[in-house]
């Protein structure tokens, strides 16, 4: 190994030659777009020249072998050409519309769906979870897969009133940002941490390990002689945020961890503003591998949303129109005192008005 | 203990029944010549059945002269599983928008399979393409490689985490300024507050080139660039009339959707009154053929995005509504730089900017970088009359 060959600081690759040669010369050119049938676009250039893409589910967890398949597929109709989605569905973009069903049936073989655009359900964007994170409460990868495997249909259709995005995180970390989409999977821990006083002497600095708890629980204490802390389990509220900084204070806990489910949320700025997940079930229990009752859950949410919203109209903005109450009717969701909030600036959310459907 | 290996992962197993590409098909395949992924494959079947985590988080580890890009993970059982003893992360920098060559991909895919498990997440959740398990020995080889192909390392820990970006003006009509261009700008700008974490934590920078916001910049990351336009929505009336002899139902799907009633039609004419719009997206989206965005594009810059660690999640809030992005994003840069000068001086250890604003206030944030507060920033003016008066007069002050 020589030196010269190792440098530093040089930052990733200039996008500018990845790019087709139809993106590099309609570059900030481009007109208009169509979709011409689940998971194929066209977009056209002022130029009049058109690029399509040809859009795939992917488990994101995938291996080398995986992607020189895809790379396979698309050096035969795409030139060598392909981008990957902030969903990570794969992006195939063909020059030639002819080569548009063939990759398509290929695709298909090799067990990669078509579809993700428009009224659809996109790919899940999702975290690590048991394969490869320290703090999760339950996996992604499986979870993801389950649910997926329910919802398959409305990847390759676009039947919805209106685009619905689902997110996967496997704990309060939130990796996968499930906080502003139409559903959420959240692995979520139930008890405090379980405090290894022996370990915590060696591993943790006590200071750092007090101001890490977002709701001041922690204290210093003496246990058995050891400086070390303790928790004031009122105040816990399970975020592990003091097991990233103490690995003395680990909080999983398989009795309680599990899955809850938020709906509503959104980036976009279309029609209404971003908005936050709201909570619909504060608790399932983990059940891998398939976890049938979170699927059974997402599923439901989904249907009750196709049956019941109107076209444009995303979950939070159908949920907007009908009320909470009737959502909780129509999905048959039990309201509990969980869903009424009790931390910071709970007040905002009480109902202050009369304007009550009865 | 080639026999020892031979893990049977009855749960797992499960999890290749249905339609969707399964991870487990994948990874089963791959074990076949890769020892690590069988140890993976049998811890996580342990922890399917023991409904818990095996990993233990932290360990310094990473490549000569950096201090990010490497995430260290271990097994808590690595006698039962020692080929995953060590499973470290290492973080690729990806191109802005995820556009590959597949020449370019399998140049990542070989340098992984020489020294890693072979396995990655195309991409991780901030935007790396991510290099998953691997010792730590190999670490300074796997930066050697992709150094000499063209590649670098991303973010982790409490530096400039790896921006990343929409397809742009690349691949989009809509998009008001090169998300693409500008990233790998920021990118390669900021190089070394990406590379050597010196932040009280993480910055995550996010461009999206139009308000539909395709990366969710507004929810995460901490500073959040989104395309807008200040003129009119061009219209093509001969487009408008195409969609109506094609059957769009303009005034249900279009008009009563505008969040502001601004357009109308009259007969076959579609007008916007441009003062009343918000710029939502809603009517280009569904008109894409008719209508366009204005020609005087820039951005909106947002700031504090974040996930709920460590006092609650957080959606982005305006700083400033309108800004030309154009090379060499001059005046971008300085704003940045004052925020991080502030940041740098004012945050607490593990402080997100936007905790940090909302612990010193929106109001005394803009006074300390520079701007002037406006009703841009907030959507009412505060309804509590708790004001900290800072002015007031003394008896005695002379009147001017």
């Amino acid at each position: 190994m020589t030196t010269e060959e190792r440098k530093t600081d040089i930052g990733p690759p200039n996008y500018e030659k990845f790019l087709h040669p139809i993106i590099k010369e309609n570059y900030g050119k481009w007109k208009y777009h169509e979709t011409l049938k689940p998971g194929v676009l066209v977009h056209v250039s002022e130029t009049g020249a058109s690029i399509y893409t040809v859009r795939g589910g992917s488990p994101r967890l995938v291996s080398v072998d995986f992607i020189r398949m895809i790379c396979d597929l698309a050096d035969k109709y795409c030139d060598g050409y392909l981008r990957f989605t902030s969903r990570n569905n794969i992006e195939f973009l063909l020059a030639n519309k002819e080569n548009i069903d063939p990759l398509i049936g290929e695709l298909n073989s090799n067990g990669i769906p078509v579809g993700g655009t428009n009224n659809a359900i996109s790919n899940i964007v999702h975290t690590q979870g048991w394969v490869h994170c320290h703090s999760a409460a339950t996996d992604a990868s499986g979870l993801v897969k389950a649910v997926m495997d329910e919802l398959y249909d409305y990847f390759t259709t676009m039947k919805l009133p209106h685009k619905l995005r689902i997110a996967v995180a496997c704990c309060l970390n939130m990796c996968g940002a499930v906080h502003c989409s139409d559903i959420a999977i959240l692995g979520i821990h139930r008890r405090p941490p379980n405090i290894n006083h022996e370990a915590l002497k060696n591993m943790c600095e006590v200071p750092t390990t007090i101001s890490s708890c977002p709701t001041a629980a922690i204290r210093p204490a003496t246990v058995e002689g050891i400086q070390s802390v303790e928790v004031d389990e009122d105040k816990c509220m399970y975020c592990g945020n003091c097991f990233t900084v103490c690995p003395a204070m680990p909080i999983a806990d398989p009795l309680n961890d599990g899955i809850s489910i938020w709906v509503g949320g959104k980036v976009s700025n279309a029609r209404t503003e971003p908005m936050f997940t709201k909570l619909a079930i504060p608790f399932i229990p983990n059940n891998p591998p398939r976890w049938p009752e979170v699927t059974g859950a997402v599923k439901n949410i989904v249907e009750v949303y196709a049956k019941h919203a109107r076209k444009y109209e995303r979950v939070g903005e159908w949920i907007s129109r009908i009320g909470w109450p009737k959502f909780f009717d129509l999905t048959g969701l039990e309201f509990t005192k969980y869903h009424i909030d009790d931390f910071k600036h709970a007040g905002t959310t009480y109902r202050k008005t009369t304007q009550i459907r009865h | 203990m080639a026999d020892e290996k031979e893990r049977k992962t009855p749960l797992l197993d499960e999890l290749e029944k249905g339609r969707w590409p399964s991870f487990v098909t994948d990874l089963k395949k791959i074990a076949e010549r890769k020892p690590m992924v069988k140890d993976l494959l049998g811890q996580l079947e342990l922890s399917y059945k023991e409904k818990k985590g095996h990993w233990k988080h932290g360990g310094l580890v990473g490549v000569r002269g950096y201090g990010g890009g490497v995430i260290g993970r271990y097994s808590d059982l690595p006698e039962q599983f020692p080929d995953v003893k060590m499973f470290h992360t290492t973080r690729v920098n990806q191109p802005s928008g995820w556009f590959y060559t597949t020449k370019a991909l399998r140049e990542l895919c070989d340098i992984w399979d020489k020294y890693g498990s072979g396995l990655t997440n195309v991409h991780g959740s901030t935007g790396d393409f991510v290099f998953l398990g691997s010792n730590t020995d190999v670490l300074e080889s796997i930066f050697t490689d992709l150094s000499k192909a063209g590649w670098d390392l991303g973010g982790s820990g409490s530096d400039v985490r790896t921006p990343s970006c929409c397809n742009g003006p690349a691949r989009c009509e809509l998009a008001c300024y090169d998300t693409l261009d500008m990233t790998y700008d920021l990118t390669t700008t900021y190089q070394d507050e990406l590379h050597r974490p010196a932040f009280v934590y993480k910055w995550k920078f996010k461009m999206a080139g139009c308000p539909n916001d395709c990366v969710a910049s507004i929810a995460r990351s901490d500073l959040a660039v989104i395309g807008t336009w200040r003129d009119n929505i061009r219209i093509d009336q001969a487009a408008v009339k195409e969609y109506l002899d094609n059957g769009l139902d303009i005034t249900s799907d279009v008009v009563l959707k505008c969040p502001n009633q601004c357009i109308r039609l009259e007969g076959n004419e579609l007008s916007i009154k441009n003062e009343d719009c918000v710029k939502c997206m809603h009517c280009l989206n569904v008109m894409s053929k008719a209508l366009r965005p204005g020609e005087d594009k820039g951005a909106t810059i947002l700031i504090g995005g974040k996930a709920p660690i460590m006092e609650g999640a957080l959606l982005s809030s305006v700083l400033v509504p309108f800004m030309k992005m154009e090379k060499p994003y001059t005046e971008f840069k300085e704003l940045i730089e004052s925020i991080w000068e502030f940041w740098d001086e004012y945050g607490v250890a593990r402080e997100r900017i936007g905790e940090c604003i909302q612990r010193v206030g929106l109001g005394n944030f803009v006074e300390a970088i520079g701007l002037e507060p406006i009703p841009q920033m907030v959507s009412q003016p505060r309804d509590n009359p708790y004001i900290f008066y800072e002015e007031y007069f003394e008896e005695g002050d002379e009147e001017e």
